[in-house]
């Protein structure tokens, strides 16, 4: 059974007097273990499915299966849940709370599933051990590299073992050889069995994914398995 | 999540977001602080002078029953001209209700009567009240005796040359000697002093009960006033017996002064229920009216919360989104910025509570019974922590209201 089950997802706004539509009917399954990218030109609706698959946002129509969760019918709280549970955020600007330590960044995703501050502190060093930052734990973002950084990020993401990590453009705010870095560190991810979706225009990152789904106007242009891809 | 987790999770925010914007969330509470002053402020001078004043008439006693020609307080003209005319309370009027009522500690007559000065050699005590009473008045008074001893109904009776000094009169008087045994001189009178009263104080700082001289009732009549009338203090002695007594009183009170059925009393009993009651109108009045002023001002107060915090949740949306991506719920965001904003109004409490410590000490100058109550504080902190979080809820709502997407689309 696929780790995630879209089928025919479709989701349109209303922009006033007309109503875009961002996804016409994407169906799609990822199993567990895959690392996916998802590409697509700016409009193409890449970033529509990414809210979609985070459960950030519901869809209009179709249907959205998570880990045996039916997601399409949920409730604001309970999308927070499964969010909080299942789904491990990696932004391209990192969204660091810029007041608190690296420490309590990563504890954040800990403190809202409801854990005990002394477990939680445990986990959360454990985890930024993880990504090679056990020497940066009380530092403040302002205090790291856009790579320790991202590291941070990627701690606070994995640090509830979730299903998935969903990462959007993560090597977007970082120079080539940090990017470089970061990309390794999603490889050593998969090697451990995650599962990876990242979403992304740069083929230089795609080209890391064993499996490249392209979006266009809203629809799957062309989903691609491993190295079969590399032109 | 747990209720607790998530408050003390919400404390920590709203403590790294004051921090962070430290001038800010101080000028922020000003609006609260003026306003937590007012009512604090308020609350401690309408207690003080309830104090105060329930201070000053206590000498009065709350058990005693005063019965006069006029009422302490008379609304119009037209009563005020009837009871002028109504007849005086004689001496043989209180023989009479002392002799007719029964089951109470003490009945007295007073008649007061104000004298320019007492001399004693060449010394002398200006504006003294003469108090003119029986050896009852002991009882009814409540009064207790520093040196020497109160009039016995032998001397009282006999009309005798003796008197009972107040502190001050003491003081003035008899310097490096005992008062007890000398003779005073009111005009033409000498009076030996056999007792000396405790100090009493004032009342409401103008009334002077330490300068009075108690002397025998009759004396009154025969040196001071041709034909005075007499007020007739009744101690009862049990508050619980006080309307019973006051009716039979009453009752009595016609009958002596033989007040024809169907007329209207020619006299009234007075008590210190009333004069209390008529403080309390007052200061209820002035407590209304200064917490409606109050509350304008905690109102702004309140508005200055509202406004800097929907300023925080706009600034805060890319993070109220992370929160939201990472799995806070609604409630959470709530709580959070609901926590902040009481924080803030309770810090602005905080802070007003010590800035009316400081005007309170200042205030005793001028009103010894100011002080501020534990129950004022709990008032001034509660009001606080409403206010903050009243005028938070709005925002707090608005944050918690935010869809993740669309937060965290805002960087």
């Amino acid at each position: 059974m696929s780790l995630i089950h879209l089928d025919a997802i479709c989701r349109s706004y209303d922009m006033g007097s007309e109503t875009v539509h961002a996804l016409r009917g994407v169906s799609l399954d990822i199993a567990r273990g895959e690392y996916v990218a998802i590409m697509g030109p700016s409009g193409s609706g890449k970033s529509t499915l990414m809210n979609v698959l985070g459960c950030l946002d519901t869809p209009s129509s179709g249907a959205y299966e998570l880990n045996g969760n039916n997601v399409g019918e949920m409730d604001d709280d309970a999308l927070a849940d499964i969010r909080n549970r299942e789904i491990g955020f990696v932004f391209q600007t990192f969204n660091l709370l810029a007041r608190s330590s690296a420490l309590r960044n990563v504890e954040l995703p800990l403190v809202y599933a409801g854990i005990d501050p002394d477990e939680r502190r445990e986990i959360a060093l454990g985890a930024l051990r993880d990504v090679g930052l056990a020497d940066r734990v009380s530092h403040r973002p302002n205090e790291m590299s856009g790579g320790q950084r991202q590291r941070v990020a990627i701690a606070r993401a994995l640090v509830n073992r979730p299903s998935i990590l969903l990462a959007d453009e993560p090597t977007g705010n970082l120079d080539s050889r940090t990017g470089i870095e970061i990309l390794e560190l999603f490889d050593a991810l998969c090697a451990k069995g995650h599962t990876l979706i990242v979403v992304t225009h740069e083929e230089e990152v795609a080209r890391h994914a064993r499996r490249i789904v392209r979006i266009r106007d809203g629809l799957v242009e062309s989903d691609t398995r491993s190295h079969e891809t590399a032109h | 999540m747990k209720l607790r987790t998530e408050f003390v999770e919400g404390l920590r925010i709203a403590g790294e977001a004051i921090r962070g914007n430290l001038l800010r969330s101080v000028l922020t509470t000003l609006g609260i602080v003026i306003g937590i002053v007012t009512v604090t402020l308020m609350a401690t001078a309408i207690q003080g002078l309830d104090q105060s004043f329930s201070q000053a008439i206590s000498f009065l006693g709350a058990d005693v029953l005063h019965v006069d020609q006029r009422e302490w307080f008379i609304d119009s003209d037209v009563k005020w001209d009837a009871a002028q005319r109504r007849n005086k309370i004689t001496l043989q009027q209180v023989r009479a209700v002392e002799r007719g009522l029964d089951g109470v500690l003490g009945v007295a007559p007073v008649v007061m009567n104000q004298v320019p000065a007492v001399h004693y050699k060449d010394r002398s005590s200006s504006v003294v009240m003469l108090i003119a009473t029986s050896d009852q008045y002991l009882t009814t008074s409540g009064i207790t005796l520093s040196a020497g001893r109160f009039m016995t109904k032998a001397e009282a009776d006999g009309n005798r040359d003796v008197c009972v000094i107040g502190a001050d009169i003491a003081e003035k008087l008899f310097v490096h000697e005992s008062p007890l045994g000398k003779r005073l001189y009111a005009t033409s009178e000498a009076l030996e002093v056999i007792g000396v009263i405790d100090r009493r104080g004032t009342v409401l700082g103008r009334l002077n009960l330490d300068s009075q001289i108690i002397i025998p009732i009759r004396k009154m009549f025969t040196s001071f006033l041709w034909s005075p009338s007499c007020i007739i203090d009744v101690k009862v002695g049990d508050p619980a017996r006080l309307d019973a007594v006051r009716e039979e009183l009453r009752g009595l009170l016609r009958k002596i002064r033989r007040v024809a059925p169907g007329r209207p009393d020619d006299f009234a009993i007075n008590q210190q229920e009333e004069l209390l009651d008529r403080f309390r109108k007052v200061s209820g009045v002035i407590a209304t009216s200064g917490f409606f002023i109050t509350g304008l001002s905690l109102f702004v107060g309140g508005i200055g919360i509202m406004n800097i915090m929907f300023v925080s949740v706009v600034e805060r949306t890319a993070e109220i989104g992370l929160r939201k991506a990472l799995g806070a719920r609604r409630r959470t965001i709530l709580l959070q910025f609901l926590i902040e904003a009481a924080s803030v109004a309770l810090i602005g409490g905080v802070i007003a509570l010590l800035i009316a410590r400081g005007l309170v000490e200042v205030g005793k100058q001028f009103l010894a019974t100011l002080a501020l109550s534990p129950g004022v504080v709990l008032l001034a902190l509660g009001v606080a922590l409403a206010t903050g979080i009243v005028s938070g809820f709005l925002p707090a709502w608005r944050a918690a209201q935010m869809t993740p997407v669309e937060a965290l689309r805002n960087e």
